[in-house]
This record gives C-alpha cells, structure tokens and sequence, in this order.
C-alpha cells in the first residue's frame, strides 16, 4: 500500500524523535566515558590531566564501592520480592467478587502516585520518628522501647518504603494479567477434580510468569536508580550503610567535585543497568509483532 | 447451601481486602489527618491527635512562608510543558510507525526503548555541567527539555500500541469513497485516535510530576518544583509535621485524582505493551 512518497513524508515524521533521542543518549554518555578517563575536579578546574584507568581503579577498588554495589543489589532484590510475592497475593484477593470492589482498588493503587519525596519524608517522620512516629508511640503504649529505624536499620526502612510505592505496581499488572485468565478453563479443572492448590501451581502461574517477569524486569530498571528516598532520609549514612550506586555517584561528584570519579561510577551504573535492560529487551521484543 | 457459602466468602474476601485496603493507604490517610491538626497538636499520640480540634492553619503557614504557590506553579509547567512537547514529537513519529511501517520499524522501537534504559546517574556529571556552563541550572526551560527526553520512549511506545489498534480496513474504505489524505487524517484518524492521546498525556503527566531524579539535581529554589520543595522538609530545622502534611497533600492530591482515572492506561504505558 504505502507508496514511495509516504515513505519520505513517514521518515520526516520519525526524523526529529530520532534525532532528539540518538543526541540524547549519545552526547552525554560520550563526555561521562571522556571525564572518566581524566583527573578533573571541580574545585581546580582547567587543571585536567589525562587519568588512563585511574579513576576506574580507585573507584572500583573504594569499599564504599563495594558496600553501594551489595545494598543496591539487597534493595532491588529487598524490593522485588516484597512487591512480587505481596503482589501475587493481593492480585489474587482483589480477583475474587467482594463488596466495594472499585473504593479497596483505588485506596491500594494510591501509594503508586505520591511523589518520592513525600513517600520517603511521610515515612520517616510519620512512621519511623523515634519520638513522635506513629510507630514509636505504639511502642511505647504497649510499653516496649521505640525503634530507630532509619539509624539501626536504614537499608531496611529504605527497601520498606520503596517497597510501599512499588506494590500497587505490581499488583495492578497481576491483576489485570489474572482477569485474563480462562474462566472457562478453570471451570473444567474445578470439574474434572483438580483441588484450589493444583488449579493454582498449574493453571494460574504458568498464566501469571510472563506478567511477573515484566513486573520484575520494568522494577529493576527503576529500582536500580533508587536516588530521592535515599536523599531525604539517611543521606546514605551511617556511613555507607544506606548508600546505593546512584547516590555514591552523586556524593562523588557533586559533593566531593571529583568529576572524573563520579563519572566512572556513572560508567560502572550504566554498564549494571544494561545488564537487566538485555533482558528486558528481549522480552518486550518477542512481544512485538511490528 | 451453595448460595450460603458463596456468600460467606464475599463476605471474608470483602473484610480481609478491605483491611489490606486501608492498611496500604494509611500513610497517605494519616497525612491528609495531619494537615488539619496545629503544629503542636499533631506530634501527639494518634488518639490524641485524633481528638483534637481541627484547624486549616498549616495550610495558610505553608503558602505564607516559602512561596508554595510558585512552586506548585513549577510543576504544573514542568509536567504540561514536557508532555506537550513530547506529545508534538512522538504523535508524528508514533502515526508513521503505526501506519506506514517499515522494515527497520521494530528495530527502530527498540532502540527508541533502549534509551530509556539508561540510569541517569550514568549521565548526571555532563548534564550538571552543561546545565551549569548554558546557565540552565534552576531553569524552567532546561528541565522541560530533559522530562521530555526522558519520557519520549514511554510517549512514542504508548502511542505506537493505540495507533496499532486502529484498524486498516478503515482508511482503505474511506480511500475507496474518495477521502482526500487531509480529510482522512481529520475525520476518520484523528477522532479514533484521541482517546489513546488523552490516557498517553495522563500517564505522562503523573510520571512527570513524580519525577525525582532531575527535578532534585538541576533546580534549587527558582524553578523548583513540588518534588524539591517538599525535599527541602527533611532538613532538622525545617521539621514541621502539620505543615509537611499540608505540603505534602497540596502535592499529591491532583495526581491522585489524575491517577485513579487513569488505572487502566497505566498498566500499558508501564509495560511498553507488554500486559494490557
């Protein structure tokens, strides 16, 4: 059908979207993997000097390195498997025919919208406040010693809050992917005497593991850059015990100035985030019938 | 009998999921509780804070000492401003995809994704620089640019899925009844293709508004919006409780609203297609 005067007339319509992302992606990216390769901080500026490997050596041999790398691997995985595993269950609650359906649907999907910085900000003095959390106070009322969150468990905390913001996601998707699920096919199992248990493991989770894989794939990518939760309640600390690798990257280079470590960490995010996004990837395009 | 149990339970299914219900949503419950207590009212016990009378003051404290109104304002550019310019790129390039597709297509979808996948900490330290170097650090213009990039992918993807859906046989009819290109893309393409515009700009806008990560390193106070603003509580002096939950109810309440109308579209536009 198409003729070869739309075929111009579609590419100019590609043309900007393509020349605004490749830029996008490709004039940054080349001057962080320029600055890593340079001795270049921002308190001497003018004074580069060219740094070989250096940077990625210091980097990658810093403990601080090390520690950002196992909590944003604990947070991602913290995360995912409350969101997946509390998910699938709420997915499956929410399924069954209740009285308020709509009103219990909205009030679990809310937490998604509220914006991280409030997230994060609600939960620590609200919640987690040693002295006038709500936590602390029903410690307290049941006469035990309230718990400081944030400084004796900050990972924890952090990963508890994120989780809070990532169930509604993951339990929107599972939803939406169970109510696509053959009634009929249920039905006949319920029929042939196939108990709640078999009916679950062998029709419902084979239906479900293309939607949990997304869940986790798509959470990945965002968690992987978990940044403004961490900003606003532990500022990475005590120490480095809440500190991730996007947040050791920004304390590099825009607290400490060492631009050319800051950016070979950036490089180090990249290179982990591409990792997950290749299977990402491949399964959005087995998806696509273009 | 069979009725009697199926009715037994909806009615534990409806006690165990409306507890769930509440107890997920309870933070931002207790917040919204909380803007309508006196600063000293609302650091007691939660029976007590309960009980005590209600006031609207922090909302007046909070307009009155830090200017939220402009802030407010920042985010209701940064997010509009960014989605517009995302919606004036990606509608072209999204039409020609759906409708005139190629053998590169999916390639070039692909890639268009893949740019999303890269963490913005990876390009933090040059974007910093070139903000500081143009004078776009705590800039309005700046930032719509980079929300708009960052979304684009997701904007051109949702698109892509709706366009896709428009079914082809249509326009061949209205080509054989002698529809002219224009009057085809005005009467025929366009009224089918505005509801999937409409749910992509929603989403967009509560992803923009949202957003944490830029709105945090680019801005400061000028062309800071609700996200900074909000950040700026967690400092020890600034710890108001009252006013925090004003602040913070101000700052979600529209995107709540926005959000709930838009339960459906989100599971598409966050899946790139993947679960509908």
């Amino acid at each position: 059908m198409a003729t070869e005067h739309s075929r111009t007339a579609a590419r100019l319509m590609v043309s900007p979207a393509v020349i605004l992302l490749f830029l996008w992606m490709i004039v940054p990216l080349g001057m962080t993997i320029y600055f890593s390769f340079l001795r270049y901080n921002l308190l001497n500026p003018g004074m580069e000097t060219f740094a070989g490997f250096d940077n990625y050596y210091y980097f990658l041999t810093n403990a601080a390195f090390w520690d950002a790398l196992i909590n944003t691997v604990t947070l991602v995985v913290g995360v995912l498997v409350i969101t997946v595993f509390g998910g699938i269950a709420l997915a499956l609650l929410l399924d069954q025919p209740f009285w308020g359906q709509g009103i219990v649907r909205v009030l679990v999907i809310a937490p998604f919208f509220v914006m991280p910085t409030v997230s994060a900000l609600v939960w620590k003095n609200m919640f987690m406040n040693p002295v006038n959390g709500v936590f602390a106070h029903i410690a307290k009322s049941l006469g035990l010693q309230p718990f400081d969150f944030l400084s004796q468990a900050p990972l924890a905390s952090i990963i508890l809050i994120v989780a809070w913001s990532w169930l509604p996601f993951a339990t929107l998707i599972l939803l939406t992917a169970l109510q696509s699920l053959d009634r009929e096919q249920q039905e006949a199992a319920e029929m042939d005497g196939a108990s709640v248990l078999a009916r679950f493991w062998y029709l419902t989770v084979p239906h479900l593991t293309r939607s949990i894989t997304v869940v986790v794939l798509i959470q990945t990518i965002f968690l992987l850059s978990v940044f403004a939760e961490i900003l606003v309640t532990t500022n990475g600390g005590p120490g480095t015990a809440s500190t991730n690798i996007p947040y050791l990257v920004y304390a590099q280079s825009l607290l400490n100035f060492d631009v050319g470590g800051g950016s070979a960490g950036g490089i180090v995010a990249v290179i982990l985030a591409n990792i997950v996004a290749f299977f990402l990837m491949r399964m959005i395009g087995k998806n696509l019938d273009a | 009998m069979a009725r009697k149990t199926t009715q037994t339970r909806k009615a534990v299914v409806t006690i165990a999921a409306w507890l769930i219900g509440i107890v997920i949503f309870f933070p931002i419950l207790w917040t919204i509780l909380m803007s309508f207590k006196s600063e000293g009212d609302a650091i007691k016990a939660p029976l007590a804070m309960l009980s005590s009378p209600w006031t609207l003051e922090s909302y007046g404290e909070v307009q009155a000492r830090s200017n939220y109104a402009l802030h407010f304002w920042n985010s209701v550019v940064l997010s509009l401003g960014s989605t517009l310019l995302a919606l004036l790129i990606a509608i072209p390039a999204a039409w020609a995809m759906a409708f005139v597709p190629g053998k590169r297509t999916k390639d070039l979808l692909m890639w268009m994704l893949s740019t999303k996948m890269m963490p913005a900490v990876g390009v933090l330290v040059p974007m910093y620089l070139m903000f500081r170097d143009l004078g776009l650090l705590d800039s309005r213009i700046g930032l719509v640019g980079v929300l708009t990039l960052i979304n684009l992918p997701i904007v051109i993807w949702m698109l892509y899925t709706y366009f896709k859906e428009i079914p082809g046989e249509i326009l061949e009819a209205s080509r054989m009844d002698g529809a002219s290109l224009r009057s085809e893309i005005l009467y025929v393409l366009t009224p089918m293709a505005v509801p999937g515009i409409a749910s992509t700009m929603l989403l967009n806008i509560i992803l923009a508004w949202n957003e944490a990560f830029w709105t945090l390193q680019l801005t400061t106070s000028k062309a800071a919006p609700l996200t900074q603003f909000i950040a700026s509580y967690s400092s020890p002096e600034g710890l108001f409780y009252a006013k925090l939950s004003a602040a913070s109810t101000m700052a979600i309440a529209p995107i709540l609203i926005l959000g709930w109308f838009s339960q459906k579209q989100l599971v598409r536009g966050l899946t790139f297609g993947a679960v509908k």
